[in-house]
């Protein structure tokens, strides 16, 4: 498959962050350098064309059938990389800022360093692999909003912050290290396994779905009671091995509820 | 840019139903912001020409019933920030920014209604407490002429004095109440149900008295009602109506709009009018809010169905009673209202985030976010119903049309409600694509009729500006009315109802909306951002009775958490006040 790759290199240090929905391979898709170049991105009051933060590089323009953007450095200050994005795929070789793939329904996004807060935020479908950490409300809904992520994949190699899963509704969300408070707050459906520990409020008010975690619990919600064993349970597509002690809750907020933690034993 | 405010809309098909013209091809003078029937020769060189050839010319629109200013509404926003951050209006040399869908900020508010071509717009529950809220929001609101009707119907003094049968005192407590708050008429919200939602109960029948003050709805409407016509307030009770919200809440409606029957609509305002062919004066003593809501039949909500027909049968059958329908047009809306049961019980069936507030002595009220979806067999059946009720009364001066703003639904979906009003062809694709309740549990698939625009015309300006007192100025083109005029891209010769998109986007933004004899708003584009009036009613009773009330009210104010002196509304909360003198000179409300 012909591709079209797209670098921006970034030309220095930014000050106030960018709000940069365009960094989108739908977007990007079928234009030529110049037309990227002067894409306009927000930096506080003003609107900026990308040329003035970013050297945009095209390889291998025409007929392409995918858009693939390389961002060669840092973008911890750019924020809403991907936001939306519906086909193609983002590299960033370096951090990405806020709101990473938020929206996003398709594609694939990977990320070299760590990335902000609300990385995948509301997504419905595609994949986000973050091999470093990432902060508060990965996943999550927007502030106010009932649903967050309903389908796709993330994966964090290290550790992410609170409110991971917040809301979810579908998909899956794995992370290899730590996470803090309410990691899968209100969550109705989807998945979520956490290879590392949580502090306290996991699960709290969910109705729905599975959180399974490797690591040790500090304060385990009132609302759950233990409901039986699973032996290598299934996790969507993944499948677990040794044994786990499964909780169901949060009956804090249902006389029935249907949402399911799995507690490693030993 | 000139201010002579002198205009002359040339060639338009005209809908003026208050002066009984039907699409006539008319010329519309405007002199100083008022209509008049010519101007002279001097004064036609100079006047500003807007050509309407082949365009639908209307009275700027006037909406009667919404929830647009106060604290709920505000609670409403805070409650929802995801209901702002994708609808965003950006800051332009004239206009304001703003954000927010169902309840957008004052600014984004004034400048959508002015879009869409409406002039006027109520607010429909002002607690008297949050009074000063209300007016603050208000006179933030660009554009727009507003007025609040006031909340009374759980309102302890007003308990207290039905209970004691004291009408009098009542009219008084009422009159004060509406000059010190600077309210415009009476909003009755689940009558004595309220008061008793402090002890976690509501009351569920006419004649169930409700704790401590023991008075029943019925007391309350029959009194409310009497207090409206004894003291000649513009606008009639505007009533929300018992176990709102609840299957087969459609009886105790139509038995609440029996309890004012043989009262006589009697508005004694001091007020210029101006020329209509119609009588201008309101016809009803009673003006049900949110029709809709209050006609749900069945008793649970597995047999839910539309009580629509049994509210419009008796609607048909009287002439004292004016409904709006409070349509669900589907979509995203927020419920807010002043009927804090009503509203913990759709909380039991959303279980999503819930709002509620105690106002004191005076009322309550409860706000969730909703959802309406064509999937939901219910929602399905509330938008036919909302329907249903403007199709099957058959005089549209009993009717009005409403989304109860942001209740049903929100207000820039009043065209699309047009459509489906206008066009046959519109209610059947929509049939087809929501839930089969709709078809099976009302009678809309059934109903043939199609209004016109004389009838749009009707239901979305001139009785609304009828019905709440408001004729002798706006809601129709007759000389002397305020220069509030509507164009709408739509030609009446040429118009295919089944082609119901182009309905839909002719009235979603005028070609223009001119108040005052200026142009505000263009297609889609704001032009001029004037400040609106602020109409209020200023009613006067007898000095002795006021002074015996007043020793009332000052005796029982000790339950409430502020003093005396803070209570009133001060006059710099108002721009461009213009109170309506009720009542005077003085008759009737005096000591009998």
């Amino acid at each position: 498959m012909a591709v079209t790759e797209i670098i921006l290199t970034p030309r220095g240090s930014i000050g106030i962050m960018l709000e940069a929905e365009v960094i989108s391979p739908d977007v990007f898709q079928g234009k030529s350098q110049e037309e990227i170049e002067s894409l306009t991105v927000w930096q506080g009051p003003l609107k900026l064309p990308l040329a003035e933060f970013f050297e945009v590089q095209v390889r291998q323009a025409g007929a392409a059938e995918e858009t693939k953007i390389i961002i060669e450095g840092d973008a911890a200050r750019v924020k809403r990389i991907g936001q939306g994005m519906k086909t193609g795929s983002i590299e960033v070789n370096g951090s990405a800022g806020m709101h990473l793939g938020a929206e996003m329904a398709g594609g694939s996004i990977l990320v070299r360093g760590d990335a902000g807060s609300w990385a995948g935020m509301e997504m419905k479908g595609g994949t986000i692999h973050i091999l470093g950490s990432a902060e508060d409300h990965v996943g999550c809904a927007y502030r106010g909003s009932w649903h967050g992520m309903t389908g796709g994949w993330i994966l964090i190699e290290k550790d992410a912050r609170s409110q991971l899963g917040g809301g979810m509704a579908g998909g899956q969300i794995v992370v290899s290290g730590n996470v803090e408070n309410f990691c899968g707050i209100r969550q109705s459906g989807g998945t979520i396994l956490i290879k590392g520990s949580a502090v306290r409020g996991l699960g709290a008010e969910m109705n729905g779905g599975t959180i399974a975690i490797d690591g040790a619990v500090r304060q385990m919600c009132p609302g759950f009671v233990v409901s039986g064993r699973d032996e290598n349970p299934k996790l969507g597509e993944l499948e677990l091995s040794g044994g786990y002690t499964r909780f169901t809750g949060d009956y804090a907020v249902s006389k029935n509820p249907k949402g399911t933690l799995l507690l490693r034993e030993g | 840019m000139t201010e002579t405010a002198n205009m002359i809309i040339r060639n338009g098909y005209v809908f003026d139903p208050l002066n009984g013209i039907d699409g006539e091809v008319k010329d519309v003078f405007i002199r100083d912001g008022k209509v008049v029937h010519d101007l002279t020769a001097a004064e036609r060189k100079e006047a500003k020409v807007i050509d309407a050839l082949g365009k639908t010319v209307m009275p700027g629109g006037v909406d009667s019933h919404a929830h647009v200013a106060g604290a709920k509404v505000n609670a409403g926003r805070l409650m929802r920030p995801e209901d702002h951050y994708k609808t965003v209006r950006s800051k332009t040399n004239l206009t304001h920014s703003g954000s927010g869908y169902t309840i957008p900020s004052v600014y984004k508010q004034g400048y959508d209604y002015a879009v869409m071509g409406y002039t006027t717009v109520f607010e429909a529950a002002m607690p008297p407490l949050e009074a000063r809220h209300t007016h603050e929001e208000m006179r933030s609101t660009p554009i727009l002429d507003m007025g609040a009707y006031m909340v009374l119907g759980n309102n302890w003094f007003i308990m207290r004095y039905l209970r004691e049968g004291d009408i009098e005192k009542a009219a008084a407590y009422t009159a004060w109440m509406l000059r010190t708050h600077k309210g415009y008429g009476i909003k009755c919200v689940n009558p004595a149900g309220v008061e008793n939602w402090g002890w976690a109960q509501n009351v569920h029948g006419l004649d169930e008295a409700n704790i401590h003050f023991e008075v029943t709805p019925r007391e309350v409407i029959r009194g409310l009602a009497e207090v409206s016509e004894l003291l000649g307030l513009p606008v009639s009770l505007h009533l929300h109506a018992n176990n709102m919200g609840h299957p087969g809440c459609w009886e105790i409606t139509r038995e609440s709009l029996k309890i004012p029957e043989g009262l006589q609509p009697h508005s004694k305002m001091d007020v210029a009018w101006s020329e209509t062919k119609l009588d201008p004066r309101r016809q009803q003593t009673v003006y049900l809010a949110h029709a809709q809501f209050n006609s749900f039949g069945g008793t649970s909500w597995r047999d839910f169905c539309s009580g629509a027909e049994g509210v419009a049968d008796y609607v048909n059958q009287v002439d004292h009673v004016v409904i709006d329908n409070g349509m669900v047009p589907f979509g995203p809306g927020t419920a807010m209202t002043g009927d804090g049961p009503g509203i913990h019980d759709l909380y039991m069936l959303s279980g999503q985030k819930w709002s509620n507030t105690d106002v004191e002595l005076e009322c309550g009220s409860g706000v969730i976010p909703w959802n309406y979806l064509k999937s939901s067999p219910v929602n399905s059946v509330q938008w036919a119903m909302g329907l249903e009720l403007l199709l099957l009364v058959k005089d549209p001066w009993k009717t009005i049309m409403t989304t109860d703003h942001p209740n049903g639904g929100v207000f820039t979906k009043y065209p699309e409600v047009i459509a489906w009003l206008m066009s046959g062809k519109a209610r059947e694709d929509t049939f087809k694509e929501c839930h089969k309740w709709a078809q099976d549990r009302s009678s809309l698939g059934g109903i043939d009729r199609e209004m016109n625009l004389f009838e749009i015309a009707t239901i979305t300006r001139a009785n609304q500006a009828r019905t709440i007192g408001l004729a002798h100025r706006k809601g129709h083109l007759g000389a002397g009315a305020d220069g509030d005029v509507t164009v709408y891209d739509l030609d009446p010769t040429r118009l295919d109802v089944n082609d119901y998109a182009t309905i839909k986007k002719a009235f979603s933004r005028s070609e223009y909306t001119i108040k005052d004899g200026r142009i505000v708003a263009s297609r889609g584009d704001i032009l001029s951002v004037p400040d609106g009036r602020r109409f209020y009613s200023s009613p006067f009773v007898d000095e002795s009775l006021e002074k015996d009330m007043m020793a009332d009210v000052k005796e029982w104010f000790k339950y409430y958490t502020l003093g005396f002196a803070n209570y009133p509304v001060p006059d710099k909360y108002l721009k461009n006040p213009v109170p309506i003198a009720v009542n005077q000179p003085l008759e009737a409300v005096v000591r009998r």
